[in-house]
């Protein structure tokens, strides 16, 4: 497991090939990349801002990895968030996960993704026309994290 | 007893401050954001009970009724929006 959080960009290709590298288990590879988008609820953005927590963010991802390497059988993960100044088509995250059939990995992907968003301590302002606004937490990240959740018992 | 008590994103520019060591009798989260509150102004605005707000002790997610022990690391901030 890989954990990094840095301001730099990344190199997709670079980083699962280094991944891949001298693996012959690894049957499938699923990633995923966020990207800075120049539109947000609405309104146009200019510019995006990435604020994290150093040390609380790393063992939040470093959990969320573990997590999913525990439910799902994959070989490796990397996770890659940028933090600093983004601007639209920036890459902001990086999660690759390596495994021996597609299923496997697949699931994992999205199960990292859903609880970063909602469990890791990044926090986003943009820069609109109109000035700039803290980005507000979706229900819809939520719900996307609750369908990884174990059913509740009903036993109270 | 000693703590740190960080703040962040929009609370941290609410408030005008990012981090501060506080001496406090022994509490609970809920208790420390009350007496956080009690300075009034942008204090007992930001800090409001029915603001959004999550609190991490230690680097760890916490509850209201989590316990502040001596030399605690206590993080204010809004729901999280990385990705």
């Amino acid at each position: 497991m890989t954990v990094r959080i840095q301001t730099a960009d990344f190199d997709a290709g670079a980083e699962i090939a280094a991944l891949r590298r001298n693996n012959p288990k690894i049957g499938a590879v699923a990633s995923f990349i966020g990207v800075c988008r120049d539109v947000n609820d609405g309104g146009a953005v200019t510019k995006m801002t990435l604020e994290h927590y150093p040390g609380m963010t790393e063992k939040a991802l470093e959990k969320i990895v573990a997590e999913a390497q525990r439910r799902w059988k994959v070989m490796d993960v990397l996770v890659v968030h940028r933090v600093g100044e983004f601007k639209p088509t920036d890459q902001i995250v990086l999660v690759v996960v390596a495994g021996s059939h597609r299923g496997e990995a697949f699931a994992a992907c999205e199960f990292i993704m859903d609880y970063l968003k909602t469990r890791a301590p990044f926090w986003k302002k943009e820069e609109t026309p109109q000035g700039a606004r803290w980005v507000e937490a979706r229900t819809s990240d939520d719900e996307a994290a609750q369908r990884w959740e174990p059913p509740k018992s009903s036993a109270a | 007893m000693k703590v740190k008590v960080l703040y962040f994103a929009g609370l941290r520019e609410q408030l005008g401050t990012a981090s501060e060591d506080l001496d406090v009798s022994p509490t609970t989260v809920a208790g420390l954001r009350a007496q956080l509150m009690s300075r009034g102004g942008t204090w007992q605005s930001a800090l409001a009970q029915g603001k959004a707000l999550r609190v991490a002790v230690n680097q760890e997610m916490a509850q209201p009724t989590t316990q502040v022990k001596p030399g605690d690391e206590i993080a204010f901030f809004p729901p999280v929006t990385g990705g």
